[in-house]
């Protein structure tokens, strides 16, 4: 459809571009922050002119944030999670899609319902589960009398222990089970003709390989799509690794090290110019995977390439 | 040994039966087409045979072995389904050798064999391309070669050519059956167009309501239908029925007579009776003619090598089919001489055809009447 409307077009463009400013300005005045020297940055009103001190700006707050450390950990945990959760979003779906058992729609509420509840939610259950991640099945044995049949066969006192506190596991794990990455893959299974199913079959393929030899490639750009999202989302994490992490020196992430660099109010002169450094610094991971990532990110969540 | 052996096959899906207890034996070699309308059940039986579906009660057998429980991989058979399904990220070679390169066969054979095929099915120039970049035909033939690579003893083909415009149908039913020639192997061929099943068909099997109407040879389905249904399934267009009672010499309805030369007229005198007779089995004559049955022109359809003279007898639509070039205008008045050895008779209430068991006697009338 080919519409003339020149005034519906600029109050667009009008929208877009104030989008645009409403986005890039706390960019931007990040940027001229990380700039400046502490006393300009301090100045009242912000003067949005451009230092020279972002070296050494950036310098400072490399050095304060550990970033070294603290951006390697970022990335295994943002990795970490991306790769489970694009690997188990697809069994998962696969599973949902493409087999029909007794408990589908089961398991289909179960994963939906999880959506209502984000890890924040359910922080405390999963901190407990973190500190021991054997303790349902422990309760599992204790509650159906087990441990105490074994207690008394054997006078071994049954009690599972696995602390995933201060690891990259425990950082990991909890954040991966995932619905968003369930459903698109599932939005995107449901597309593929189920004729495609049956021709693997009958060309003598198993599940698994149809799944791994054909579903996997031809759903590349939403997984794509989806790790780009996912590495994101996982970079910017904050409440559940400032709890599982208490050995921050070794398994703090960028986000808790920048969080700790804004200056509280009850210091000295407050250094912004170094805590936007920082920020510049933790931000421009995601920024770079963003951009690599774009044209396939939009390709995957509205397009189905067949 | 591949002939296929249906036994009193049932499908339900829940509660709701598709199949009705079908039994079909098709020989060794044969090429069988499954005609039927849709949701007749045709699909549906040929995904099981080719272990798609599974089959409620009842067995099929492949050659002498049961393949009810068997997975679609150890029956033997090879499927080209109506959308292709093609591998759409997997070239042409890919696609044909997938199912070898599942089985393990080692490269070197594989190339082989997916160059052979390529050739007999004419994509030799085309292996290294993707489905996405092939025209509808060259698809159908991808579909074909990936069917073919595997040796299957038995074809199943599922409405392979609805996809493709007209021209290039005719070329690929007439490649399919090359195609069956050269490689002998029990073919299964569903398809809900007639002109595909007639010209394809050793054995013609006609499908209704998840029942079988008819199995036979094309042209005997074709002069012969068991049943009222398969008379107004096959033939284009379709057979004209008039619903009456029979004498003992003749079809009455309403209040009208048509004089039959038929053995059997006497034995089923008084019954209720459906009167098929084909479209080209009727000539116009003059509305006074005597014995005519007169009617009014509604439309005359140009088919080129024919045409079609759809005509009304008091309410009654009557087509009729002439070779010869005609005037006819809407509205006109022309009488209709039915041949009384092409008439069809039907049971009114069962629709099964009448004089079924006498079929020799009936045949040597219609010698006597020509």
């Amino acid at each position: 459809m080919i519409e003339r409307t020149p005034i519906f077009n600029a109050v667009t463009y009008a929208i877009m571009l104030g989008g645009l400013l409403v986005v890039l300005l706390p960019v931007w005045m990040a940027f001229t922050a990380a700039t400046q020297t502490v006393e300009a940055v301090n100045r009242i009103p912000f003067s949005f002119a451009l230092g020279d001190e972002l070296l050494t700006n950036l310098g400072a707050a490399w050095q304060r944030g550990d970033f070294g450390t603290k951006l390697a950990n970022s990335f295994i945990l943002a990795t970490g999670v991306t790769l489970g959760k694009v690997m188990i979003a697809a069994l998962s779906a696969f599973s949902i899609v493409y087999f029909n058992y007794r408990l589908r729609t089961i398991f289909f509420w179960v994963i939906f319902v999880t959506l209502m509840l984000p890890l924040e939610v359910r922080i405390v259950p999963t901190y407990a589960i973190a500190a021991n991640a054997l303790a349902p099945l422990q309760a599992i044995l204790d509650v159906t009398g087990i441990s105490a049949l074994i207690a008394v066969l054997s006078g071994v006192q049954v009690s599972l222990q696995w602390n995933l506190l201060n690891s990259y596991v425990g950082l990991i794990l909890p954040l991966v089970a995932t619905a968003t990455g369930t459903f698109l893959y599932r939005q995107f299974f449901m597309t593929v003709p189920d004729e495609l199913a049956e021709a693997a079959k009958m060309d003598g393929a198993g599940a698994f390989r149809f799944f791994v030899e054909i579903l996997m490639p031809l759903s590349r750009t939403n997984m794509l799509a989806l790790a780009t999202i996912m590495f994101v989302y996982a970079w910017n994490q904050y409440l559940w690794p400032l709890l599982v992490t208490t050995d921050r020196g070794t398994y703090g992430t960028a986000i808790i090290a920048l969080k700790q660099m804004v200056p509280n109010p009850y210091g000295g002169l407050p250094d912004w110019n170094v805590a936007m450094a920082a920020a510049l610094i933790v931000m421009l991971p995601p920024v770079v995977v963003v951009a690599l990532m774009q044209r396939w990110f939009v390709r995957g969540l509205i397009a189905t390439e067949k | 040994m591949s002939s296929i052996s249906i036994r009193n096959v049932r499908k339900a899906y829940g509660k709701r039966e598709v199949v009705h207890g079908v039994d079909l034996e098709f020989a060794d070699g044969a090429f069988v087409v499954i005609l039927g309308p849709s949701g007749c059940g045709k699909s549906t039986l040929l995904r099981m045979i080719a272990g798609l579906e599974e089959i409620t009660a009842g067995e099929i057998r492949i050659g002498d072995k049961v393949v009810n429980r068997l997975e679609p991989r150890e029956r033997g058979c090879a499927m080209v389904f109506q959308n292709y399904a093609l591998y759409p990220h997997m070239s042409v070679a890919g696609n044909i050798g997938y199912a070898l390169r599942v089985a393990g066969v080692p490269k070197a054979e594989r190339e082989r064999r997916v160059a052979e095929v390529a050739r007999v099915v004419g994509l030799e120039n085309y292996l290294s391309r993707r489905p996405g970049e092939l025209s509808g035909g060259q698809r159908q033939r991808v579909a074909m070669g990936r069917a073919i690579v595997r040796e299957p003893k038995v074809f199943l083909f599922d409405e392979p050519l609805s996809n493709l415009d007209a021209k290039l149908r005719v070329q690929m039913r007439a490649e399919i059956r090359r195609l069956h020639k050269r490689l002998a192997a029990t073919s299964v061929f569903v398809t809900h167009d007639q002109v595909e099943a007639m010209t394809l068909a050793d054995t013609l099997v006609v499908m209704n309501g998840g029942r079988v109407e008819q199995v036979g040879a094309p042209a005997e389905v074709y002069h012969r239908p068991r049943t009222r249904f398969v008379g107004a399934f096959i033939g284009a267009p379709a057979m004209n029925f008039i619903d009456g009672t029979m004498a003992a010499d003749s079809f009455t309805f309403d209040g009208r007579r048509v004089a039959v030369e038929w053995p059997f007229a006497r034995a089923h005198a008084g019954r209720p009776v459906a009167l098929g007779v084909r479209p080209e089995q009727v000539e116009l004559v003059a509305a006074d003619s005597p014995g005519a049955l007169p009617a009014t022109v509604d439309f005359v359809e140009e088919l080129g090598a024919g045409r079609v003279v759809y005509t009304d007898i008091d309410g009654l639509p009557f087509a009729v089919t002439l070779s010869e070039e005609t005037d006819l205008a809407p509205g006109e008045r022309v009488g209709l001489k039915l041949l009384p050895q092409s008439l069809h008779f039907f049971d009114g209430e069962t629709g099964l055809r009448l004089g079924l068991a006498e079929s020799v006697e009936t045949s040597r009338a219609a010698v006597a009447a020509a």
